[in-house]
């Protein structure tokens, strides 16, 4: 492919047949506030990353308890940072559609950031370092690396960061509610199921309904485990069944990792037709595909919990068909879409337009290898391998992160600002780099060296030492994608 | 085995993938008109449905067959009883023979821990999680005698790194 470089054939991409529903008004200021603070903590939380392959490699010399509070906080981070990134991208456009509540967006913004700084608090003065599975009754058993203030800090701050999304997901499905009648009907079940021949809800209503309602059950579980945990730490005597936390854990983790991905790719729905010229339907198959989706995802949790023997047979065995199912209905539908949106479009490529379809691409890919583990015979040499890293590197920073940093470009391109030769080169060094620092953990898993280890073995080494440097590379190119996005809200707003 | 698999099917389907990615990508300057396209889409959309449900009933059913869990009926020559602890393991009996059904019965004494078991190539044979309160048993024959090592798969503190022990595998009896 070939990326257009001056203003003119900027210009030239964004006049086409289609357009998006006008902006709102309240808010955008606020997305932008999202946005920018989306872009310099995920440079940050790359350069923990980059830090800790470094260390692996032995080329820099991190001690363990170090190594694993800027696991805990990367983990933790990257969770918490892709769903604000995409709350942005969601409600920006959402609420071209229904009404939303500025006030709640700087709620959750408020709590956001209040629970960032309980979280790096506890990590990086109190020392922290339980990850960001926090699987119980690991807080509360630190063996005097941490102290219990440490733990009731992170877990009072990730609650807080949870009550924050709560109240915007509360907010969202009153919005939807108000403009559509009802859920059902915002999924576009009458046309999907009915026989409804009335025009079906736009793809970013039908996506964002979904997100709110997977979402509010994941976060009310999250907070159950939170308060187990903080309970006992506190009161050690407390204990709950380490199985049922760890189930309560996963449901909550795996549903609220897999809505960003669900709230940012609302950005390819919106962005890539005003390039292409052909607008995204809500097709039968569309809305079908989402509402299986959203019953599956909810079901594929058991999958982290295959080497629990000891969970409920029957659970491990629907994890496994619902992991080979779950996240294909959407999937599906929009990778094809999207290549059918581009395809013979007679578009020109810009940063904007190259990540958006990049991130689908790279969805797509790492979902092939997170199937594979999600399969029961080969999880068993393969589980908290780094193989695990490696397929969700690949959906996540080629997936998710794409599609935040194709909204970033966006946001501004809308205003007039136009791609440079460092941003076209800088998008050419993520995908490869970013692709390639996937395949080396893949190729690590692969070769049986186990996840989350501060200190590698010499035979390991070498493969650390190619993951750091392509991290390096991916870490450059995403400074460079951060820093003109700032320079840009600088100077031409977004 | 497991291993070589995984690579293979990612690999395959992963460069398939990302070569029909590319494909659209360099004939998005051509010029088709949106019903043609929309049209080409649902017949691929089909297509992929039924290619992946050919592909994906019987990887299924037949991997399903493959389960690591015990089974009731079978008989293990030697019981192995593993206990992970905050950063060690004790493992007793810690010597077992090869070719024959050994069952290792694991445990975590104070957090979650992982038993994993390392061949002498240093290649993950099999593993389970070691939890509080619970026991999860690994059936598994050795299928040749050496050194093999555990190392712990699952995060449990500051010391993870450092828990590894080792189970030696004699020769058949």
């Amino acid at each position: 492919m070939t990326i257009s470089d001056t203003s003119d054939h900027r210009a030239r991409e964004l006049d086409t047949a289609y357009a998006p529903p006008a902006a709102s008004v309240g808010g955008q200021g606020v997305v932008t506030t999202y946005t920018a603070i989306t872009a310099v903590v995920l440079a940050l939380l790359m350069l923990f990353g980059l830090a800790m392959r470094a260390s692996q490699a032995g080329v820099i010399s991190l001690p363990p308890n170090r190594f694993y509070q800027l696991l805990t906080a990367h983990g933790i981070g990257m969770v918490a940072i892709s769903g604000l990134g995409g709350a942005a991208v969601m409600w920006y456009f959402l609420s071209r559609y229904v009404p939303l509540s500025r006030g709640i967006l700087l709620a959750n913004l408020a709590c956001f950031l209040a629970g960032v700084v309980l979280v790096l608090g506890a990590v990086f003065l109190g020392g922290f370092a339980a990850a960001w599975t926090f699987l119980f009754p690991l807080p509360a058993h630190s063996l005097g690396v941490w102290g219990t203030g440490a733990t009731a800090a992170y877990l009072t701050g990730v609650l807080l960061v949870g009550v924050g999304f709560l109240l915007l997901y509360l907010d969202t499905g009153r919005g939807i509610i108000r403009t559509y009648g009802s859920l059902g009907k915002a999924l576009g079940w009458p046309q999907a199921f009915g026989g409804s021949s009335a025009a079906s809800p736009p793809p970013t209503v039908v996506a964002s309904t979904v997100v709110t309602i997977i979402n509010i059950p994941a976060i009310a579980i999250g907070a159950v485990i939170l308060a187990i945990s903080l309970i006992n730490a506190l009161a050690p005597e407390f204990r709950v069944n380490a199985l049922l936390a760890k189930n309560l854990t996963y449901f909550f983790g795996h549903v609220f990792i897999n809505s960003t991905i669900y709230m940012s790719v609302i950005g390819v729905y919106e962005i890539l037709p005003t390039f292409t010229g052909r607008p995204w339907k809500s097709t039968r198959p569309f809305l079908i595909a989402w509402t299986a989706t959203m019953l599956m995802v909810l079901a594929v949790y058991p999958h982290h919990l295959f080497m629990d023997y000891a969970n409920p047979r029957w659970a491990s065995v629907l994890g496994q068909i619902v992991s080979y199912t779950s996240g294909l209905p959407v999937l599906g539908v929009t990778a094809v879409a999207t290549l059918a949106n581009v395809y013979r479009s007679g578009m020109k490529w810009s940063v904007t337009s190259a990540l958006l379809f990049v991130s689908i691409a790279g969805w797509s890919v790492g979902v092939i290898p997170a199937i594979v583990d999600g399969t029961i015979a080969i999880n068993r040499v393969m589980h908290n391998t780094l193989w695990v890293p490696g397929h969700f590197h690949m959906y996540l920073l080629l997936g998710v992160a794409a599609m935040q940093f194709g909204f970033m470009y966006f946001l501004t391109a809308a205003k007039g600002a136009a791609d440079g030769v460092v941003d076209r080169a800088a998008l050419w060094a993520y995908m490869a780099a970013g692709a390639a620092f996937s395949i080396v953990f893949l190729a690590a898993g692969a070769m049986s060296v186990p996840r989350r280890w501060a200190v590698h073995e010499a035979s390991w080494m070498g493969l650390d030492r190619l993951g750091a440097a392509f991290a390096l590379v991916t870490v450059a190119a995403v400074l460079v994608f951060v820093v003109t996005f700032l320079r840009r809200v600088r100077t031409v707003g977004a | 085995m497991e291993q070589r698999i995984a690579v293979v099917v990612s690999t395959v389907l992963g460069v398939f993938l990302l070569a029909v990615f590319v494909l659209a990508a360099r004939s998005a300057g051509g010029a088709g008109t949106a019903e043609e396209i929309t049209a080409g889409a649902a017949r691929w959309r089909r297509r992929a449905l039924w290619g992946l449900t050919i592909l994906f009933v019987p990887t299924i059913a037949y991997s399903l067959t493959r389960m690591p869990y015990p089974v009731a009926g079978q008989t293990a020559a030697v019981t192995v009883l593993a206990t992970g602890h905050q950063w060690a393991w004790s493992i007793a009996p810690d010597t077992v023979p090869a070719g024959t059904l050994v069952e290792i019965r694991v445990t975590g004494a104070d957090v979650n821990h992982g038993f994993g078991i390392y061949d002498a190539s240093g290649r993950l044979v099999t593993q389970a999680q070691a939890m509080p309160g619970y026991t999860n048993v690994i059936r598994y024959t050795f299928p040749s005698p050496g050194m093999y090592r555990i190392l712990c798969l699952e995060y449990c503190g500051l010391g993870h790194h450092t828990m590894a022990s080792q189970l030696v595998v004699t020769a058949e009896r």
